[in-house]
């Protein structure tokens, strides 16, 4: 019986980080379900960003409250959750910090006394972020896209950080043992204080709860990861790592159009040749996207990055206008779609099986595609270098192309581009005219 | 008009066995826009004062295929720019200079993949060069001391990271140059862009051109200096919308310099 808890806590433990992986392995074959991309040139520079963006929150100190409230929580929740390396191992062995076996009581006091003080730090700021979004309500949290699951899931994430921090005090306050060492006690020793009446075995008690509920807590708090945008804590490493390094007004040019207009503007190609032997592949089944697996991986991998935070939408200058057009939207549709699609294959033995809904119109509208200025105000606002923009054009592509869908007013511009060389009804010859007028 | 504009062609300059020193990329606005022909006359009389050997495509130039692009039409845009691309090589096009941040975006960076490689500035870039050379100069005239702001072109902010030419060419007019809430980086886009420029908007409470309009208006400038036919458009109408026009002027940066040498 003596082992109880020990077996009880592995037990715990492997099925919390056997469903974690078995989220993880399906978020990695969702993003596969994107189509490839060549995201391999310039190492350097893609270590570089992944350091300053996402390692050095480089972008979310643009916006300085939010920013600075950000970085603190960010460090705090990295550097506490050391923390949970002395839990396991205790849980584990069925030791009592064991960390003391190993350091000095100097290093472990100031490790404690830092965790707690970040502890402190966290919870105010979470406090703070909780006002933010709750009684001040930001506009940017506030949006017709953030209906009631991301509203609740950006809470409960600030609810599980208060909790989290709280029962870390606790635990610490609570034993007896570590409040002797007085050695690292900088804020618990305070929370102590409103302990002071109690036996010794209720103090026991209460320190054994809160060590328990904290570790549980963080195992189901590292599981809610997958369904939440949360999940940018993993995630922004390898978007910043394969976020786009050309300059953001350079779009990609499809390569399978580039072959088609090459032969049609090459006077040898024979229009009636029999085509090369395995050339029939390289055509793609359709130009653009109306689903998600019509994007390519990184994009897939930028929907589930994105942490819904808005700050996209809110320098976006349609949606400043009134229009439909949310980048963040575009996003939010694009993983839901991707969820949805992935549960599909899930449900149909790792089969796609069609269910009559795509990404286009039943997520993403037409009105809010053609809204678009492709100013980059979005991807140049997102602190985790995800490209809506990208999507955009993907969508009209196959709005255009597939589908001879444009506005009416784009179509006479086309027209006349491809007459007159102009988006307007001049005649080319009178392109020098200016000269004399 | 002081004088007469020379405007030759590149076919001119072949049949004498020339190169230009600079190829300048007028546009699809630059050459039928009423507006825009303003500031292509505005940059050629630049060019003609300070002798630079430039020539232009004349009617062998096309759109560059910019808004089809954004329109979604990528087939078009390819034909566009594959034309382009034959013709710009034939005449062994090395350096283009161009007053439109979409023509200078798409050459400079779409152009490249499909076989076009130049050198491409945007004409403030390029008069700044010729301002650090010495073969131009730029006074304050009628524009000393005027309150100025720049509207920056997300075709060529953003998109290419262009914030600093056209802003020392406003300082070097002597001018008080002020910035808007959203400028640079930050910049708000005047409504133009893909491929807006030939629709109306969608439903909504206002116009982007308005908006930005007003950001502008906030900072009582005297002058809204643009770097963009399509912006200088959008901003027109925005401060006509605002029933602004007699107060407040919107100029490129070349015309401001132009103007301000009664060239
Ligand atoms: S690129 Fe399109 S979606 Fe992004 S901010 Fe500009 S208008 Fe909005
Ligand atoms: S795309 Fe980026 S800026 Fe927009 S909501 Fe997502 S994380 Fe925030």
């Amino acid at each position: 019986m003596q082992y109880l808890p020990n077996i009880l806590f592995a037990i715990i433990l492997i099925v919390a980080i056997g469903y974690f992986a078995k989220n993880v392995k399906s978020l990695i074959r969702n993003i596969k379900l994107g189509k490839d991309t060549d995201v391999s040139d310039n190492k350097p520079q893609r270590w570089k960003n992944m350091i300053m963006i996402a390692l050095g929150q480089s972008k979310m100190v643009r916006r300085p409250v939010s920013g600075i409230l950000h970085v603190i929580v960010y460090v705090g929740f990295i550097i506490i959750n050391m923390e949970v390396l002395e839990i396991i191992l205790d849980g584990l062995f069925g030791t009592h910090r064991v960390g003391l076996r190993v350091l000095p009581i100097s290093v472990y006091g100031f490790l404690i006394g830092t965790f707690e003080i970040l502890a402190c730090l966290v919870f105010v700021s979470v406090i703070i972020f909780w006002i933010r979004r709750n009684i001040i309500k930001l506009a940017r949290f506030w949006k017709s896209e953030m209906t009631s699951w991301p509203k609740n899931d950006g809470n409960f994430i600030l609810y599980f950080e208060m909790v989290l921090m709280s029962l870390f005090l606790i635990m610490n306050a609570a034993d007896l043992q570590f409040q002797a060492l007085d050695s690292g006690n900088i804020i618990s020793k305070h929370i102590a204080l409103w302990f002071s009446g109690f036996s010794d075995s209720a103090l026991h008690t209460i320190e054994r709860g809160a060590w328990w509920l904290h570790i549980i807590g963080i195992l189901t708090f590292l599981n809610y990861l997958y369904f939440s945008k949360h999940l940018h804590i993993l995630l922004a490493f390898p978007n910043t790592f394969y976020g786009n390094l050309k300059p953001k007004g350079q779009m990609t040019n499809v390569e399978a159009v580039t072959k088609e207009v090459m032969m049609m503007m090459d006077p040898n190609a024979d229009p009636f040749a029999a085509p090369e032997e395995g050339a029939e592949e390289d055509v793609p089944e359709k130009f653009g996207a109306s689903d998600v697996q019509d994007l390519n991986w990184v994009q897939l991998l930028n929907a589930y990055t994105c942490t819904e935070c808005g700050r996209c939408t809110s320098e976006c200058p349609a949606n400043q206008t009134g229009k439909k057009l949310s980048p963040r939207k575009i996003m939010m549709d694009t993983r839901d779609r991707l969820e949805e699609v992935g549960k599909n294959i899930d449900a149909n033995k790792g089969e796609f099986k069609e269910d009559g809904k795509q990404l286009l119109n039943d997520y993403i509208s037409t009105e809010e595609l053609w809204a678009c200025t492709s100013c980059n105000a979005c991807v140049e606002a997102c602190p985790v270098s995800i490209d809506p923009l990208s999507i955009i054009l993907e969508m009209r592509r196959y709005l255009v192309m597939e589908q001879s869908a444009a506005p009416t007013e784009l179509n006479n511009m086309m027209t006349n581009i491809e007459n007159n060389g102009a988006p307007w009804p001049y005649n080319q010859m009178d392109r020098l005219n200016w000269k004399n007028e | 008009m002081s004088e007469t504009l020379k405007v030759p062609t590149m076919a001119e300059y072949m049949a004498q066995g020339k190169q230009p020193e600079v190829l300048f990329w007028v546009g699809c606005a630059g050459s039928f826009d009423d507006r825009a022909k303003k500031i292509t006359k505005a940059f050629v009389k630049l060019l003609n004062n300070a002798n630079v050997d430039f020539a232009v495509l004349g009617t062998e130039e096309s759109c560059t295929g910019d808004p089809a692009k954004r329109a979604g039409n990528e087939f078009l845009f390819q034909m566009q720019a594959v034309t382009n691309i034959e013709v710009l090589n034939a005449y062994e096009v090395k350096k283009i200079v161009t007053a439109c941040p979409h023509c200078f975006n798409t050459i400079k960076n779409e152009y490249p993949g499909l076989g076009g490689t130049y050198e491409v500035m945007h004409h403030t870039q390029f008069l700044k060069t010729l301002l650090d050379e010495g073969r131009l100069t730029i006074q304050g005239g009628k524009f000393k001391g005027k309150r100025i702001t720049f509207h920056d072109p997300c075709y060529l902010g953003r998109a290419n990271n262009v914030y600093q030419a056209p802003r020392d060419l406003i300082q070097k007019l002597e001018a008080e140059l002020v910035e808007m809430k959203n400028c640079r980086k930050n910049g708000l886009c005047c409504g133009a862009g893909g491929a807006q420029m030939f629709k109306d908007a969608e439903k909504g409470d206002k116009e982007v051109n308005v908006e930005r309009t007003e950001q502008a208006l906030n900072i009582k400038p005297e002058i809204i200096a643009a770097g963009c036919p399509f912006c200088n458009t959008m901003m027109t109408d925005g401060v006509k919308a605002k029933e602004k026009e007699s107060d407040v002027d919107v100029m490129d940066i070349a015309e401001l310099i132009a103007n301000a040498q009664d060239l």
